[in-house]
């Protein structure tokens, strides 16, 4: 066996990502026929069918399955169920907060100190903001976090250091100690319900409960109005997503994907190919919170009000649901869940589904849909651990699945096992 | 023949049992080597110690021209530096074709980020295809390895360790639940291997070893009771009393 390459033509090169996973062009087209269709429908680009505050659910919901990617790429491939990337998502969130919250009050308290008979001196201002920010929690300086929250690009880094940089301490820590399993998940809860406690608090720096607010109003934009607003977001809510289904399409496609399954399956025998199980999970971990930042980022803005109950565990958890549901271990799958699940719990706690009058109870699905949501939980674990995305599976695939070796000189002939049936 | 592996001193205790008890061992390079010995002699507990999984309460083990010490590595450095190991139960990865579990294996550079930039070349796939054709699976290449037979696991995780081209092979049982006509090409394969690398079997059929027709160490309670050719360690009277006489 010499020239390998000729007796198996489909090793001779490598093809690109996109045409050894069609279902990354099929998402990419999906992706961009859904955008071009809300816009066109939109208010503010389109023939106006769609709600603005529609648009904005359907915005957010495209970060939402951003990180239902990136919970999948953790969990899915990796195996490792974080009850911590709804953490990650937040401190996104605060980190472009924070920008939008410190410029939009800076331009109205400019204006409102011009009207003084002398211009207002630098430490006015910044007085002036730190009580219109603070205020409401009793202080009137800024905490030393907010040091960098001027400037639109440092804020704009910070969304992805931070989390990245705390990710990264975290699972040094938990993955060299080999913390694993059920243990590695109580510890990333405990981290998130850790931080939401701590971002409580009056003093944590982030204006406590009420935290920041009125971040659907871009500084500088004021003529422009929501409905046009919301379809800017909903573009870059598009455009990450996509950008993000590529990247991780990307990651779990080559031999890099090959390994972090390898490592959910059996890590102990990973180590001993000569992998360090450690690094990897280190990587993917850290990779998935940045990911996960940045859908906040953008989620918070069309949410327009980030608090700390936003990071508390539920969160976390409410988002590995969603992936179970849609389908772990494959990208469409967590898609698929956080899409569906989402918009289905915005119906049901939305006050649009009806009632279930069963004569002696009704049935309020505002309360009930939590316990709905549990109980497909459980189904979809007991009786289709594959999820949604399982679905896929039962769509015949192009060349048919080939087993045993040919019985005829010709590609089509039939298989050995094929011949058995 | 230079040494390879020197292993010396060392005792491992769980919980008060002395799995290991101040144990001895030598390997060259390249040699074929196969250890035997009842249950409970320390064999599975001495291939742990090697690949790092298990600390050893006390003792040394050297590894190669830089005397590497294995008791302070991890495991992935012990097998970048070259020991590769098979287990007993046929550990593959089920949920991926055998193409990627041997390409997972190949001699490659291992860290992350070489490992997401890494696409396969010619010679790669070339590599996979020549591992395949050893072990018997070309036609099975593109399949789960989870579909494979016991048998093909089997070979599948001897390709695998073949594809990590180490330097000193540990290989737990390898004929077990196997055809006479596979053992003889697991026997041709391991005896190739040794030609040019350090090869440790683990065994306790003796007509496997017979076969491979090596040095025999048996290990008992934990250290190393006799040395030699097969001959003449089953001619040694403790041999007898402890292991074969049963």
């Amino acid at each position: 066996m010499t020239d390998t390459t000729s007796l198996f033509p489909k090793y001779a090169k490598s093809r690109p990502v996109i045409t050894r996973h069609p279902s990354v062009l099929i998402f990419i087209a999906c992706l961009a026929l859904f955008t071009l269709g809300v816009t066109i429908l939109s208010e503010g680009f389109g023939i106006g069918v769609i709600s603005t505050s529609f648009v904005k659910t359907l915005g957010k919901t495209l970060c939402l399955c951003l990180v239902a990617l990136a919970m999948d790429l953790v969990w899915g491939y990796c195996g490792i169920l974080s009850l911590g990337h709804m953490a990650f998502f937040g401190i996104g969130g605060y980190a472009i907060g924070m920008w939008l919250m410190y410029a939009r009050t800076e331009i109205i308290v400019v204006q409102s100190l011009a009207a003084a008979p002398l211009p207002p001196t630098p430490q006015e201002i910044s007085d002036g903001i730190a009580t219109q920010i603070f205020g409401v929690v009793g202080a009137s300086e800024f905490p030393p976090i907010w040091a960098l929250a001027h400037s639109l690009p440092l804020q704009l880094a910070a969304v992805v250091v931070v989390p990245g940089l705390l990710a990264l301490i975290f699972g040094w820590l938990a993955f060299r100690s080999r913390v694993t399993g059920v243990y590695l998940s109580i510890l990333t809860q405990a981290m998130t319900l850790a931080l939401s406690l701590y971002l409580f608090q009056n003093d944590s720096g982030l204006r406590g409960n009420n935290g920041l607010s009125g971040l659907q109003n871009l500084p500088g934009l004021d003529a422009v109005p929501q409905s046009v607003v919301s379809i800017w977001f909903l573009w870059a809510s598009a455009l990450a997503l996509g950008l993000g289904y590529l990247l991780c399409a990307w990651v779990v496609s080559g031999k890099f994907g090959s390994v972090i399954r390898a490592i959910r399956d059996d890590e102990a025998r990973v180590r001993f190919l000569g992998y360090s199980v450690e690094a990897y999970k280190l990587t993917v971990f850290t990779l998935t919170a940045v990911i996960a930042a940045v859908a906040g980022a953008l989620y918070y803005p069309q949410a327009g009000i980030i608090n700390p109950a936003e990071i508390a565990p539920i969160a976390s958890i409410y988002l590995a649901v969603w992936v179970a549901i849609g389908g772990r271990g494959r990208l469409y799958g967590a898609v698929i869940g956080a899409a569906f699940v989402s918009l289905v719990s915005t119906w049901f706690t939305g006050g649009q589904a009806p009632d279930v009058n069963l004569g002696f109870y009704t049935i309020s699905w505002v309360d009930w849909w939590t316990v709905l949501l549990g109980l497909s939980f459980v189904a979809v674990t007991l009786f289709a651990p594959k999820g949604i995305g399982g679905l896929m599976d039962l769509v015949p695939a192009g060349t048919p699945d080939r087993h045993g070796a040919a019985l005829g000189p010709d590609d089509s002939a039939l298989r050995e096992k094929e011949a058995d049936k | 023949m230079n040494t390879l592996l020197e292993v010396s001193g060392v005792s491992k205790s769980f919980d008060g049992f002395k799995a290991i008890n101040n144990l001895s061992f030598q390997i060259g390079e390249p040699e074929m080597r196969a250890v035997i010995g009842p249950n409970g002699a320390g064999k599975t507990t001495f291939m742990d110690i090697i690949t790092g999984k298990t600390r050893p309460d006390e003792g040394r083990a050297i590894f190669g021209e830089k005397s590497m010490s294995l008791l302070s590595m991890t495991e992935s450095q012990i097998a970048q530096a070259g020991i590769g190991r098979k287990f007993q139960r046929p550990t593959v990865f089920e949920d991926q074709s055998v193409a990627d579990n041997l390409m997972m294996a190949l001699k490659k550079d291992r860290s992350p980020w070489a490992v997401l930039r890494f696409r396969p070349a010619r010679d790669d796939h070339a590599a996979v295809a020549r591992l395949a054709d050893e072990i018997g699976l070309t036609d099975q290449l593109d399949r789960k390895s989870g579909e494979l037979s016991h048998g093909q696991k089997q070979w599948l995780e001897i390709g695998m360790l073949l594809a990590q081209d180490p330097r000193l092979l540990l290989v737990d049982e390898p004929a077990a639940g196997m055809t006479p006509a596979e053992r003889e090409h697991t026997t041709d394969i391991l005896v190739q291997a040794a030609k040019t690398r350090a090869v440790v079997v683990v065994e306790h059929d003796m007509e496997f070893v017979r076969r491979l027709n090596c040095k025999v160490t048996v290990l008992h309670e934990g250290s190393v009771l006799a040395e030699g050719s097969l001959d003449h360690v089953t001619a040694d009277e403790r041999v007898i009393e402890v292991y074969l006489g049963r």
